[in-house]
This record gives C-alpha cells, sequence and structure tokens, in this order.
C-alpha cells in the first residue's frame, strides 16, 4: 500500500534494459511463452534469456508454469517446457509514503452505500471527455493503460484494467464507472462517431469492449 | 471435488412492483440470467419459487426480495456474477433496486456439499455479517474464507 521494500527490490529488478525488454516481451504476449520465444524477440542467446527471466520470476514480477507445446502427449512428448507468464501480485512505491488505494476503497464503498452510482458514472464521463482530441482509438487506450488489442476487425478487446483490485472488490461501481470514463475518451478525442464502448464482461480482461458503429 | 460448496445469498429492495413497466427490463433480465446461471460452470442449485424466476419475496414486505443459490467455489460464482453478461444487470442496479445503505446485500458462506442452504439460514447469515463482520460462517468476496474441509488440513 505505501513503500515496502520488498515492492521496491521487485521494481528494481527492472532497471536492468535487457531484463526490461524480457518483462515487456511476456507482458505483451497472448498467454504463457518460453524462454526461446523471449530469446528471439531480444536477440539475444537462450541462456541470457533464461537468466534475466528467472531474475523476474525470484523478484516475484513473473510466475512460471509448465506445459507441453506441442500438444504430444506421452512417452516420447519430452520434457514439458517451462513458460513465463506475468504474476497477479502489484507492486507500487511511492516516496514519501501515499495511501490512494485505501482512500479509492473508502470512496467506492461510500458511492456504494449512497446508491449515488449515478453521480459517479456522469462524472467519470465528464473525466473522460478531457482527453484531447486527435490521437486514434489504439494510442487513445494505450496512453490509458488498457493495452488494446484486435478482437476482430470491428472489434477492440483491452487485456489490462487500471482498476484490477479495485474492480475486483467492488465491480458493478468501478466497472460502471470505467464504461463510463471509456465512453467520454471516445468523445473526447473525437473517436464517438466510429467506436462504441460496452460492457461485456469475460474473464482474464477489462470488462468493456469497444465496437464499431 | 471439495466436501463444501459455496452458499450465496442476495438481498434487494425494488423501487417499484415487477410488473411495473419501469421494471421490464429487470424482469425480462431475471429469466435470462437464471438461465445463464443454470449452465455456468460450477453451478449447484437455486431456490426457485412457483414462477422459476429464483427471486423470493419477503413475505412481510413484498418490495423485499432474496436469490439463494449454491456453487462449487468462490471463483465459479465470480465468473457468473461479474465476468459475463450479468455484470451489466448489476450495473444498472440502481434503475430498480434502492440502495441498501450501510446494511449487507451479499453474504456467502460454506455448507455441506448436498444440503441446500435455506432462507432462513441465509437471513440469519445476513445478519452475521451485519453484526460481526466477515466471519468464516458469513463473509463477502472482499474477504474470502476457505472452505472449513481446507482449514481443517
Amino acid at each position: 500500500m505505501t513503500t515496502d521494500l520488498h515492492d521496491l527490490d521487485a521494481l528494481a529488478s527492472l532497471t536492468d534494459r535487457v531484463r526490461r525488454q524480457a518483462y515487456r516481451v511476456v507482458a505483451d504476449g497472448t498467454g504463457p511463452i518460453g524462454r526461446d520465444e523471449v530469446a528471439d524477440a531480444l536477440g539475444v542467446g537462450r541462456t541470457l534469456a533464461a537468466f534475466h527471466l528467472d531474475k523476474l520470476v525470484a523478484a516475484g514480477l513473473l510466475e512460471v508454469s509448465y506445459a507441453r507445446r506441442s500438444g504430444k502427449t506421452g512417452p516420447g512428448a519430452g520434457r514439458p517446457a517451462k513458460l513465463y507468464r506475468l504474476a497477479a501480485a502489484e507492486h507500487a512505491v511511492s516516496v514519501p509514503p501515499r495511501a490512494y488505494r485505501t482512500a479509492a476503497e473508502v470512496l467506492a464503498e461510500a458511492v456504494e452505500q449512497a446508491g449515488a452510482e449515478e453521480t459517479l458514472y456522469r462524472v467519470a464521463q465528464r473525466h473522460g471527455r478531457r482527453t484531447p482530441a486527435g490521437a486514434d482509438v489504439t494510442e487513445l487506450l494505450t496512453a490509458q493503460g488498457y493495452e488494446p488489442v484486435a478482437g476482430g476487425p470491428d472489434r477492440i478487446e483491452l487485456r489490462n484494467c487500471p482498476f484490477h483490485r479495485l474492480a475486483e472488490q467492488f465491480p458493478p461501481v468501478i466497472c460502471g464507472m470505467n464504461l463510463a470514463m471509456i465512453t467520454g475518451l471516445l468523445t473526447g478525442a473525437g473517436l464517438d462517431d466510429v467506436w462504441a464502448a460496452r460492457m461485456d464482461a469475460a474473464p482474464g480482461r477489462c470488462c468493456v469492449t469497444l465496437s464499431k458503429k | 471435488m471439495s466436501d463444501f460448496h459455496l452458499a450465496q445469498m442476495n438481498t434487494a429492495r425494488l423501487r417499484a412492483p415487477l410488473e411495473d413497466p419501469s421494471m421490464i427490463e429487470f424482469a425480462e433480465g431475471l429469466t435470462l440470467m437464471n438461465e445463464l446461471a443454470d449452465r455456468s460452470p460450477g453451478f449447484v442449485w437455486r431456490l426457485a419459487d412457483e414462477n422459476g424466476d429464483g427471486t423470493i419475496a419477503a413475505p412481510a414486505d413484498p418490495s423485499r426480495i432474496y436469490t439463494l443459490s449454491a456453487w462449487e467455489s468462490p471463483e465459479h460464482l465470480r465468473a457468473y456474477a461479474y465476468q459475463s453478461r450479468h455484470l451489466e444487470y448489476l450495473r444498472r442496479r440502481r434503475d430498480w433496486f434502492h440502495p441498501n445503505g450501510h446494511r449487507a446485500a451479499l453474504v456467502l458462506w460454506w455448507i455441506p456439499a448436498g444440503q441446500a442452504p435455506t432462507l432462513r439460514q441465509g437471513i440469519s447469515r445476513l445478519g452475521r455479517l451485519q453484526a460481526d463482520g466477515p466471519t468464516p460462517g458469513a463473509f463477502t468476496f472482499r474477504e474470502l474464507f476457505p472452505a472449513p474441509e481446507l482449514s481443517r488440513r
């Protein structure tokens, strides 16, 4: 919540440029990936890629799973490959100590108890509308941390929820706020005549998707 | 398969009777969402009244409704409630329900697999959550407790 030396260690492990790139490759992947793919993406040797990946695991930023990748099973299928994916844990460091998440939790609970969701949605939409016009839809959503990917020619899915922990604690309040904010962002950026945001919840990604009008 | 299932009870106070025009979308959604629950992974059981719509009105106050269900795990219930089309209905709950204020609207507790929770049990668990905060006998998604067999080991 506030500054924790363990979090600082985790983030400090990203100061190495190659390691940071390795983290980026895993983060950008659609699922768990092996050291060979990371090595290819970075243009470094497999041993070096594995070294950095394992450092990231030790720092708690990545998690390991094992799977046979070729679809082969039984004897002769070989050893399962070691695969890397982002760890679920979140790390934040603030100097001096700040506890914005605690404040956000308290506010979300108050909104819920007061039944003030309509006001929250209105404020969130207005907040989104303040974004300057001009960016294309991918730039706009990337800048806000949503990690947009095409889910078809006329559809965009968002792989990251910028409010993830809070959304897990207060799903209707925070997901509703998020939908209103994205709707506002599209208006502010001048993209609302082309794209529409809607609530389209599914496991493992943001609850909002965009579709072409 | 676990020896315990997760029981869930929800309560809400309706802004208007279910037959009121302002409630049409909610009433239609009930059927759709019950069908979705019934075919969702990990769904075990839900209380159905004679209409089968799964909302039970309190005898003393017809605007007070309850839903009661059982699931294999919190993850299964979470996937249905918050990672499906059901979330859009939750987002719009203020269109149809009065705010619950400081009173708990949702309670979770563990039941032996094969037993169905009762409405009375659920109302009592809501009261416990209200009085004591989250405990192993009455909790919420914000503070989950493991199934009893897991705590014993």
